[in-house]
Protein backbone atom coordinates (compact mmCIF):
# COMPACT_ATOMS: atom_id res chain seq x y z
CA UNK A 1 0.00 0.00 0.00
CA UNK A 2 1.30 3.34 -1.17
CA UNK A 3 1.55 5.97 1.67
CA UNK A 4 1.21 9.11 -0.22
CA UNK A 5 -2.80 9.38 -1.34
CA UNK A 6 -1.99 12.63 -3.08
CA UNK A 7 1.03 13.75 -4.42
CA UNK A 8 1.54 17.13 -6.81
CA UNK A 9 4.73 18.10 -8.54
CA UNK A 10 5.35 21.22 -10.17
CA UNK A 11 1.89 22.38 -10.42
CA UNK A 12 0.99 25.51 -11.57
CA UNK A 13 -2.19 27.51 -12.24
CA UNK A 14 -2.83 31.25 -13.98
CA UNK A 15 -1.75 33.01 -10.33
CA UNK A 16 0.78 31.26 -8.75
CA UNK A 17 3.55 28.25 -9.89
CA UNK A 18 5.55 25.56 -8.65
CA UNK A 19 3.16 24.04 -6.10
CA UNK A 20 4.38 20.91 -4.65
CA UNK A 21 3.25 18.77 -1.70
CA UNK A 22 2.17 15.49 -0.62
CA UNK A 23 -0.48 14.14 1.77
CA UNK A 24 -0.79 10.83 3.19
CA UNK A 25 -4.01 8.87 3.75
CA UNK A 26 -5.83 10.65 6.69
CA UNK A 27 -3.69 13.78 6.45
CA UNK A 28 -5.20 17.11 6.20
CA UNK A 29 -3.74 20.07 4.92
CA UNK A 30 -5.64 23.90 5.57
CA UNK A 31 -4.71 26.46 2.99
CA UNK A 32 -5.35 30.19 3.69
CA UNK A 33 -3.88 33.11 1.80
CA UNK A 34 -5.00 36.37 0.54
CA UNK A 35 -8.58 36.62 -1.66
CA UNK A 36 -7.36 36.10 -4.93
CA UNK A 37 -4.12 34.27 -4.24
CA UNK A 38 -6.00 31.46 -6.64
CA UNK A 39 -7.10 28.70 -3.48
CA UNK A 40 -10.05 28.36 -5.40
CA UNK A 41 -8.28 27.58 -8.71
CA UNK A 42 -5.74 25.20 -7.04
CA UNK A 43 -8.68 23.39 -5.97
CA UNK A 44 -10.44 23.48 -9.45
CA UNK A 45 -7.21 22.14 -11.30
CA UNK A 46 -7.14 19.33 -8.51
CA UNK A 47 -10.00 18.24 -9.70
CA UNK A 48 -8.71 18.17 -13.36
CA UNK A 49 -11.45 21.03 -13.83
CA UNK A 50 -9.19 23.78 -15.39
CA UNK A 51 -6.25 23.02 -17.42
CA UNK A 52 -2.53 23.59 -15.29
CA UNK A 53 0.46 22.63 -15.59
CA UNK A 54 2.30 19.99 -13.66
CA UNK A 55 1.56 16.58 -12.34
CA UNK A 56 -0.57 14.88 -9.51
CA UNK A 57 -0.75 10.96 -8.63
CA UNK A 58 -3.44 9.31 -6.49
CA UNK A 59 -2.22 6.46 -4.54
CA UNK A 60 0.76 6.55 -6.95
CA UNK A 61 -1.06 6.11 -10.13
CA UNK A 62 -0.93 9.26 -12.53
CA UNK A 63 -4.13 11.46 -13.03
CA UNK A 64 -3.53 10.48 -16.92
CA UNK A 65 -3.95 7.05 -16.68
CA UNK A 66 -7.15 7.30 -14.57
CA UNK A 67 -10.23 8.29 -16.48
CA UNK A 68 -10.98 11.58 -15.87
CA UNK A 69 -14.41 11.44 -14.68
CA UNK A 70 -13.51 8.82 -12.25
CA UNK A 71 -10.42 10.99 -10.92
CA UNK A 72 -12.93 13.65 -10.29
CA UNK A 73 -15.03 11.36 -7.86
CA UNK A 74 -12.05 10.12 -5.97
CA UNK A 75 -10.27 13.56 -5.52
CA UNK A 76 -13.63 15.17 -4.87
CA UNK A 77 -14.45 19.24 -4.67
CA UNK A 78 -16.65 20.86 -2.46
CA UNK A 79 -17.16 24.55 -3.74
CA UNK A 80 -18.12 27.44 -1.98
CA UNK A 81 -21.46 27.55 -3.82
CA UNK A 82 -23.22 24.30 -4.37
CA UNK A 83 -25.14 23.49 -8.02
CA UNK A 84 -28.52 21.78 -8.17
CA UNK A 85 -30.22 20.59 -10.97
CA UNK A 86 -32.99 18.26 -10.15
CA UNK A 87 -35.74 19.67 -8.13
CA UNK A 88 -35.82 17.60 -4.58
CA UNK A 89 -32.95 16.61 -2.26
CA UNK A 90 -33.80 12.90 -3.13
CA UNK A 91 -32.84 13.08 -6.94
CA UNK A 92 -29.67 14.48 -6.40
CA UNK A 93 -28.37 11.19 -4.58
CA UNK A 94 -28.29 7.78 -2.47
CA UNK A 95 -27.54 8.13 1.06
CA UNK A 96 -26.75 4.71 2.27
CA UNK A 97 -26.08 6.07 5.97
CA UNK A 98 -28.86 7.38 7.19
CA UNK A 99 -27.46 8.70 10.33
CA UNK A 100 -25.55 11.31 8.21
CA UNK A 101 -28.25 13.42 7.78
CA UNK A 102 -28.91 13.32 11.56
CA UNK A 103 -25.42 14.18 12.19
CA UNK A 104 -25.77 17.42 10.08
CA UNK A 105 -29.14 17.85 12.35
CA UNK A 106 -31.74 16.87 9.47
CA UNK A 107 -34.52 14.38 9.78
CA UNK A 108 -34.79 11.86 6.58
CA UNK A 109 -37.73 14.26 5.18
CA UNK A 110 -35.00 15.94 4.31
CA UNK A 111 -34.91 13.83 0.97
CA UNK A 112 -38.16 15.33 -0.22
CA UNK A 113 -37.46 18.59 0.31
CA UNK A 114 -37.37 21.44 -3.31
CA UNK A 115 -34.26 22.77 -3.69
CA UNK A 116 -35.60 26.26 -4.54
CA UNK A 117 -36.68 26.47 -0.79
CA UNK A 118 -33.31 25.41 0.61
CA UNK A 119 -31.67 28.46 2.79
CA UNK A 120 -27.92 28.31 1.75
CA UNK A 121 -26.43 26.63 4.79
CA UNK A 122 -28.60 23.96 4.30
CA UNK A 123 -27.88 23.86 0.24
CA UNK A 124 -24.04 23.53 1.92
CA UNK A 125 -24.40 20.92 4.20
CA UNK A 126 -26.64 18.64 2.18
CA UNK A 127 -23.99 18.84 -0.83
CA UNK A 128 -20.92 17.46 1.72
CA UNK A 129 -23.44 14.92 2.02
CA UNK A 130 -23.55 14.55 -1.64
CA UNK A 131 -20.25 14.13 -2.25
CA UNK A 132 -19.37 12.01 0.77
CA UNK A 133 -21.92 9.02 -0.26
CA UNK A 134 -19.11 8.91 -3.14
CA UNK A 135 -16.47 8.02 -0.72
CA UNK A 136 -13.91 9.88 -2.51
CA UNK A 137 -10.08 9.24 -1.67
CA UNK A 138 -9.42 12.87 -1.50
CA UNK A 139 -11.56 15.79 -0.84
CA UNK A 140 -11.03 19.24 -1.44
CA UNK A 141 -12.79 21.83 0.87
CA UNK A 142 -13.42 25.46 -0.44
CA UNK A 143 -14.70 27.13 2.29
CA UNK A 144 -16.96 24.40 3.41
CA UNK A 145 -18.65 26.33 6.45
CA UNK A 146 -18.69 29.93 4.66
CA UNK A 147 -22.72 30.38 5.14
CA UNK A 148 -22.96 27.79 8.65
CA UNK A 149 -23.36 29.19 12.09
CA UNK A 150 -21.37 28.10 14.83
CA UNK A 151 -24.06 24.89 15.24
CA UNK A 152 -23.73 23.99 12.16
CA UNK A 153 -20.28 24.54 11.98
CA UNK A 154 -19.31 22.41 14.52
CA UNK A 155 -21.83 19.16 13.24
CA UNK A 156 -20.02 19.64 9.46
CA UNK A 157 -16.40 19.41 11.29
CA UNK A 158 -17.48 16.22 13.30
CA UNK A 159 -19.50 14.45 10.24
CA UNK A 160 -15.71 15.34 8.22
CA UNK A 161 -13.57 14.36 11.25
CA UNK A 162 -15.97 10.90 11.75
CA UNK A 163 -15.19 10.26 7.78
CA UNK A 164 -11.62 10.88 8.16
CA UNK A 165 -11.55 8.40 10.85
CA UNK A 166 -12.98 5.61 8.93
CA UNK A 167 -12.07 6.00 5.26
CA UNK A 168 -8.59 8.08 5.46
CA UNK A 169 -9.38 10.65 2.96
CA UNK A 170 -6.13 13.28 2.27
CA UNK A 171 -7.67 16.97 2.67
CA UNK A 172 -7.35 20.15 1.24
CA UNK A 173 -9.16 22.49 3.41
CA UNK A 174 -9.56 26.35 2.03
CA UNK A 175 -10.54 28.61 5.23
CA UNK A 176 -9.88 32.23 6.07
CA UNK A 177 -10.36 31.12 9.81
CA UNK A 178 -7.19 30.21 11.41
CA UNK A 179 -8.99 28.83 14.00
CA UNK A 180 -11.01 26.43 11.84
CA UNK A 181 -8.18 25.20 9.99
CA UNK A 182 -6.10 25.20 13.56
CA UNK A 183 -8.62 22.58 14.14
CA UNK A 184 -8.89 20.26 11.27
CA UNK A 185 -5.39 20.40 9.93
CA UNK A 186 -2.21 18.71 10.57
CA UNK A 187 -0.30 21.35 8.46
CA UNK A 188 -1.31 24.89 7.07
CA UNK A 189 0.00 25.93 3.57
CA UNK A 190 -0.02 29.60 2.09
CA UNK A 191 -0.83 30.39 -1.16
CA UNK A 192 -0.02 33.88 -1.84
CA UNK A 193 2.33 36.23 -4.31
CA UNK A 194 1.77 33.39 -7.33
CA UNK A 195 4.36 30.89 -4.76
CA UNK A 196 3.28 28.28 -2.64
CA UNK A 197 5.10 28.08 1.10
CA UNK A 198 4.41 25.18 3.40
CA UNK A 199 4.15 25.84 7.16
CA UNK A 200 5.35 24.50 9.87
CA UNK A 201 2.79 20.81 11.20
CA UNK A 202 0.81 21.96 13.35
CA UNK A 203 2.12 19.93 16.29
CA UNK A 204 -0.34 16.99 17.33
CA UNK A 205 -0.87 18.36 21.01
CA UNK A 206 -1.83 21.70 19.58
CA UNK A 207 -4.69 20.29 17.76
CA UNK A 208 -8.11 20.15 19.55
CA UNK A 209 -9.95 16.96 20.31
CA UNK A 210 -9.81 14.15 17.70
CA UNK B 1 -52.73 29.60 -68.21
CA UNK B 2 -50.39 32.23 -68.79
CA UNK B 3 -48.37 34.08 -66.29
CA UNK B 4 -49.05 37.82 -65.84
CA UNK B 5 -45.37 38.99 -66.02
CA UNK B 6 -44.67 41.89 -63.45
CA UNK B 7 -43.61 45.50 -64.79
CA UNK B 8 -40.74 47.47 -63.45
CA UNK B 9 -43.45 49.47 -62.45
CA UNK B 10 -45.38 46.91 -60.76
CA UNK B 11 -42.23 46.16 -58.00
CA UNK B 12 -42.15 50.13 -57.64
CA UNK B 13 -44.94 50.53 -56.30
CA UNK B 14 -44.69 47.77 -54.11
CA UNK B 15 -41.25 49.33 -53.51
CA UNK B 16 -44.03 52.29 -51.58
CA UNK B 17 -44.67 50.35 -48.88
CA UNK B 18 -41.06 49.88 -47.79
CA UNK B 19 -40.76 53.31 -48.14
CA UNK B 20 -43.72 54.18 -46.18
CA UNK B 21 -42.52 51.81 -43.46
CA UNK B 22 -39.21 53.74 -43.40
CA UNK B 23 -40.97 56.68 -42.86
CA UNK B 24 -42.79 55.38 -40.09
CA UNK B 25 -40.25 54.00 -37.85
CA UNK B 26 -38.61 57.35 -38.44
CA UNK B 27 -41.31 59.17 -37.17
CA UNK B 28 -41.66 56.42 -34.32
CA UNK B 29 -38.05 56.59 -33.30
CA UNK B 30 -37.40 53.03 -34.12
CA UNK B 31 -33.99 53.67 -35.26
CA UNK B 32 -34.76 51.12 -38.57
CA UNK B 33 -34.81 53.08 -41.09
CA UNK B 34 -31.49 53.18 -42.83
CA UNK B 35 -31.27 49.41 -42.27
CA UNK B 36 -34.69 48.96 -44.12
CA UNK B 37 -33.54 50.60 -46.82
CA UNK B 38 -30.43 48.78 -47.12
CA UNK B 39 -32.35 45.41 -46.56
CA UNK B 40 -34.83 46.11 -49.54
CA UNK B 41 -31.84 47.03 -51.60
CA UNK B 42 -30.09 44.65 -51.07
CA UNK B 43 -32.95 41.94 -51.76
CA UNK B 44 -33.27 43.78 -54.97
CA UNK B 45 -29.60 43.29 -56.05
CA UNK B 46 -29.33 40.36 -54.79
CA UNK B 47 -32.32 38.98 -56.35
CA UNK B 48 -31.62 39.84 -59.59
CA UNK B 49 -27.85 38.74 -59.69
CA UNK B 50 -29.11 35.48 -58.74
CA UNK B 51 -31.53 35.19 -61.77
CA UNK B 52 -29.27 36.87 -63.91
CA UNK B 53 -26.53 33.79 -62.42
CA UNK B 54 -29.07 31.38 -63.08
CA UNK B 55 -30.35 32.16 -66.29
CA UNK B 56 -27.00 31.32 -67.19
CA UNK B 57 -26.65 28.45 -65.36
CA UNK B 58 -29.89 26.56 -67.30
CA UNK B 59 -28.29 27.60 -70.34
CA UNK B 60 -24.67 25.60 -69.26
CA UNK B 61 -25.98 22.51 -67.53
CA UNK B 62 -22.60 21.23 -66.43
CA UNK B 63 -21.43 19.58 -62.98
CA UNK B 64 -18.67 21.99 -62.19
CA UNK B 65 -20.32 25.10 -62.32
CA UNK B 66 -23.05 23.82 -60.25
CA UNK B 67 -20.56 22.70 -57.63
CA UNK B 68 -19.12 26.21 -57.92
CA UNK B 69 -22.96 27.71 -57.17
CA UNK B 70 -23.30 25.55 -54.56
CA UNK B 71 -19.95 26.07 -52.88
CA UNK B 72 -20.77 29.27 -52.98
CA UNK B 73 -24.28 29.29 -51.10
CA UNK B 74 -22.76 26.92 -48.57
CA UNK B 75 -20.33 29.59 -47.56
CA UNK B 76 -22.38 32.47 -47.67
CA UNK B 77 -25.33 30.31 -45.09
CA UNK B 78 -22.21 29.25 -43.21
CA UNK B 79 -21.54 32.94 -42.30
CA UNK B 80 -25.07 33.59 -41.59
CA UNK B 81 -24.94 31.15 -39.01
CA UNK B 82 -22.27 32.27 -37.56
CA UNK B 83 -23.72 35.77 -37.60
CA UNK B 84 -26.60 34.88 -35.82
CA UNK B 85 -24.74 33.14 -32.19
CA UNK B 86 -24.13 35.17 -29.74
CA UNK B 87 -21.88 33.31 -28.10
CA UNK B 88 -19.55 31.85 -31.19
CA UNK B 89 -16.94 29.26 -31.15
CA UNK B 90 -13.47 30.96 -31.51
CA UNK B 91 -11.25 30.26 -34.73
CA UNK B 92 -12.15 28.89 -37.07
CA UNK B 93 -14.20 26.42 -35.37
CA UNK B 94 -17.71 29.00 -34.96
CA UNK B 95 -17.61 29.14 -38.74
CA UNK B 96 -16.62 24.97 -39.42
CA UNK B 97 -18.82 23.56 -37.81
CA UNK B 98 -22.01 25.21 -38.77
CA UNK B 99 -20.96 24.79 -42.10
CA UNK B 100 -20.31 20.86 -42.11
CA UNK B 101 -23.01 20.02 -40.67
CA UNK B 102 -25.07 21.89 -43.24
CA UNK B 103 -22.58 20.45 -45.74
CA UNK B 104 -23.19 16.96 -44.61
CA UNK B 105 -27.38 17.17 -44.18
CA UNK B 106 -28.47 19.58 -47.29
CA UNK B 107 -26.28 18.61 -49.79
CA UNK B 108 -26.82 14.47 -49.00
CA UNK B 109 -30.54 15.15 -48.82
CA UNK B 110 -30.62 17.46 -52.10
CA UNK B 111 -28.86 14.74 -54.04
CA UNK B 112 -30.59 12.16 -52.62
CA UNK B 113 -33.89 13.71 -53.46
CA UNK B 114 -32.58 14.55 -57.10
CA UNK B 115 -31.42 11.53 -57.98
CA UNK B 116 -34.00 8.88 -56.13
CA UNK B 117 -37.23 10.76 -55.45
CA UNK B 118 -37.50 13.46 -58.79
CA UNK B 119 -34.69 11.35 -61.05
CA UNK B 120 -34.02 13.77 -63.15
CA UNK B 121 -31.42 13.82 -65.63
CA UNK B 122 -28.43 14.51 -65.54
CA UNK B 123 -29.02 14.86 -61.76
CA UNK B 124 -27.55 18.29 -61.34
CA UNK B 125 -29.87 19.69 -63.56
CA UNK B 126 -29.49 23.76 -62.25
CA UNK B 127 -33.50 24.03 -62.64
CA UNK B 128 -34.08 21.65 -59.84
CA UNK B 129 -30.59 21.47 -58.06
CA UNK B 130 -30.65 25.45 -57.40
CA UNK B 131 -33.82 26.12 -55.57
CA UNK B 132 -33.81 22.63 -53.35
CA UNK B 133 -30.25 23.00 -52.73
CA UNK B 134 -31.44 27.14 -51.40
CA UNK B 135 -34.49 25.57 -49.77
CA UNK B 136 -32.45 22.87 -48.06
CA UNK B 137 -29.65 25.38 -46.78
CA UNK B 138 -31.97 28.08 -46.01
CA UNK B 139 -33.96 25.76 -43.70
CA UNK B 140 -31.20 23.70 -42.22
CA UNK B 141 -29.23 27.49 -41.58
CA UNK B 142 -32.10 28.47 -39.06
CA UNK B 143 -32.35 25.47 -37.52
CA UNK B 144 -28.84 25.19 -37.19
CA UNK B 145 -27.93 28.34 -35.97
CA UNK B 146 -30.95 28.45 -33.38
CA UNK B 147 -29.62 24.99 -31.66
CA UNK B 148 -25.97 26.60 -31.70
CA UNK B 149 -26.78 29.73 -30.00
CA UNK B 150 -28.93 27.80 -27.59
CA UNK B 151 -26.08 25.54 -26.37
CA UNK B 152 -23.59 28.04 -26.21
CA UNK B 153 -25.84 30.54 -24.27
CA UNK B 154 -27.24 27.53 -21.70
CA UNK B 155 -23.44 25.99 -21.48
CA UNK B 156 -22.44 29.45 -20.68
CA UNK B 157 -25.14 30.61 -18.51
CA UNK B 158 -25.51 27.10 -16.65
CA UNK B 159 -22.00 26.46 -16.45
CA UNK B 160 -22.07 26.11 -12.42
CA UNK B 161 -24.95 23.25 -13.11
CA UNK B 162 -22.54 21.34 -15.99
CA UNK B 163 -19.27 21.74 -13.61
CA UNK B 164 -21.20 20.95 -10.51
CA UNK B 165 -21.83 17.17 -12.46
CA UNK B 166 -18.57 17.23 -13.53
CA UNK B 167 -17.03 16.80 -9.87
CA UNK B 168 -19.31 14.29 -8.98
CA UNK B 169 -18.11 12.00 -11.75
CA UNK B 170 -20.16 12.56 -14.75
CA UNK B 171 -18.55 12.00 -17.93
CA UNK B 172 -19.17 14.65 -20.56
CA UNK B 173 -21.83 13.36 -22.49
CA UNK B 174 -24.31 13.11 -19.30
CA UNK B 175 -23.41 16.16 -17.94
CA UNK B 176 -24.24 17.96 -20.92
CA UNK B 177 -27.12 15.57 -22.06
CA UNK B 178 -29.64 17.56 -21.00
CA UNK B 179 -28.64 21.30 -22.52
CA UNK B 180 -28.14 19.24 -25.74
CA UNK B 181 -31.49 17.61 -26.05
CA UNK B 182 -33.07 21.25 -25.44
CA UNK B 183 -31.00 22.32 -28.09
CA UNK B 184 -31.85 20.14 -30.50
CA UNK B 185 -35.68 20.77 -29.59
CA UNK B 186 -34.80 24.12 -29.88
CA UNK B 187 -33.61 23.76 -33.55
CA UNK B 188 -36.35 21.50 -34.61
CA UNK B 189 -39.54 23.21 -33.27
CA UNK B 190 -39.71 25.94 -35.97
CA UNK B 191 -40.07 23.66 -39.00
CA UNK B 192 -42.24 20.84 -36.75
CA UNK B 193 -44.23 24.30 -35.76
CA UNK B 194 -44.82 25.28 -40.05
CA UNK B 195 -45.52 21.23 -40.65
CA UNK B 196 -48.29 22.29 -38.26
CA UNK B 197 -49.40 25.19 -40.29
CA UNK B 198 -48.78 24.53 -43.62
CA UNK B 199 -51.90 25.12 -45.48
CA UNK B 200 -54.21 26.07 -42.37
CA UNK B 201 -52.60 29.35 -41.62
CA UNK B 202 -49.71 29.63 -44.11
CA UNK B 203 -49.82 28.88 -47.66
CA UNK B 204 -45.52 27.67 -47.52
CA UNK B 205 -43.82 30.46 -50.01
CA UNK B 206 -42.64 28.10 -52.83
CA UNK B 207 -45.92 26.48 -53.28
CA UNK B 208 -47.81 30.12 -53.54
CA UNK B 209 -44.38 31.08 -55.93
CA UNK B 210 -45.40 27.78 -58.29
CA UNK B 211 -49.56 28.36 -58.47
CA UNK B 212 -48.72 32.23 -59.17
CA UNK B 213 -45.99 31.18 -61.58
CA UNK B 214 -49.41 29.28 -63.69
CA UNK B 215 -48.59 25.92 -62.33
CA UNK B 216 -51.50 23.53 -61.19
CA UNK B 217 -52.64 23.80 -57.57
CA UNK B 218 -52.01 19.76 -57.06
CA UNK B 219 -48.76 19.75 -58.45
CA UNK B 220 -47.56 22.44 -56.60
CA UNK B 221 -49.07 20.74 -53.18
CA UNK B 222 -47.18 17.41 -54.13
CA UNK B 223 -44.06 19.66 -54.50
CA UNK B 224 -44.09 21.40 -51.44
CA UNK B 225 -45.47 18.57 -49.46
CA UNK B 226 -41.93 16.34 -50.84
CA UNK B 227 -39.86 19.98 -50.00
CA UNK B 228 -41.35 19.99 -46.16
CA UNK B 229 -40.01 16.50 -45.70
CA UNK B 230 -36.79 16.92 -47.38
CA UNK B 231 -36.58 20.18 -45.03
CA UNK B 232 -37.33 18.42 -41.94
CA UNK B 233 -34.97 15.61 -42.21
CA UNK B 234 -32.30 18.09 -43.55
CA UNK B 235 -32.94 20.26 -40.17
CA UNK B 236 -33.30 17.73 -38.34
CA UNK B 237 -30.17 15.97 -39.12
CA UNK B 238 -28.24 19.09 -39.76
CA UNK B 239 -28.68 20.27 -36.55
CA UNK B 240 -28.03 16.76 -34.84
CA UNK B 241 -24.71 16.97 -36.25
CA UNK B 242 -23.94 20.36 -35.28
CA UNK B 243 -24.73 20.28 -31.45
CA UNK B 244 -22.75 16.85 -31.39
CA UNK B 245 -19.80 18.60 -32.67
CA UNK B 246 -20.33 21.75 -30.68
CA UNK B 247 -21.20 20.29 -27.38
CA UNK B 248 -17.82 17.82 -28.19
CA UNK B 249 -16.39 20.90 -28.52
CA UNK B 250 -17.33 22.83 -25.62
CA UNK B 251 -14.74 20.10 -23.35
CA UNK B 252 -11.55 18.98 -24.08
CA UNK B 253 -9.91 15.60 -24.07
CA UNK B 254 -9.46 15.84 -20.10
CA UNK B 255 -13.55 16.78 -20.16
CA UNK B 256 -12.84 19.61 -18.78
CA UNK B 257 -15.30 22.79 -20.07
CA UNK B 258 -13.73 25.02 -21.99
CA UNK B 259 -15.35 27.86 -22.16
CA UNK B 260 -12.45 30.47 -22.86
CA UNK B 261 -13.54 28.48 -26.73
CA UNK B 262 -15.77 30.56 -26.92
CA UNK B 263 -16.02 34.43 -28.17
CA UNK B 264 -16.68 37.09 -25.52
Amino acid sequence: MSSTRLEVKNFGIRTASGIDFHLAPGQSMGLSGPSGAGKTLLLRALADLDPHQGEMWLDGVAADDIPVDQWRRQVALLPAESAWWHDTVGAHFRLQDESWLSDLGFGPEVMTWQINRLSSGERQRLSLLRLLVLHPKVLLLDEPTANLDTDSTALVEALLRQYRNDRQPAIVWVSHNPAQLHRNCDRTCLLQNGGFSTADPISVSERGAP
Amino acid sequence: MTIVALTPLDLAMASGLIAMLALLSWRMRLGLGPRLIIAAFRTTVQLLLIGLVLKALFTRVHLGWMAAIAAVMLLVAGREVMGRQKRKFSGWWGFGMGTLSMFISSFSITVLALTVIISVEPWYTPQYAVPLLGMMLGNTMNGISIGLDRLTTSAWDLRAKIEGRLMLGYTWTRAIAGIRRESIRSGLIPIINSMMAAGLVSLPGMMTGQILGGNPPMEAVKYQILIMFLIAGGTGMGTMAAIWMGSRRLFDERQRLRLDRLRK
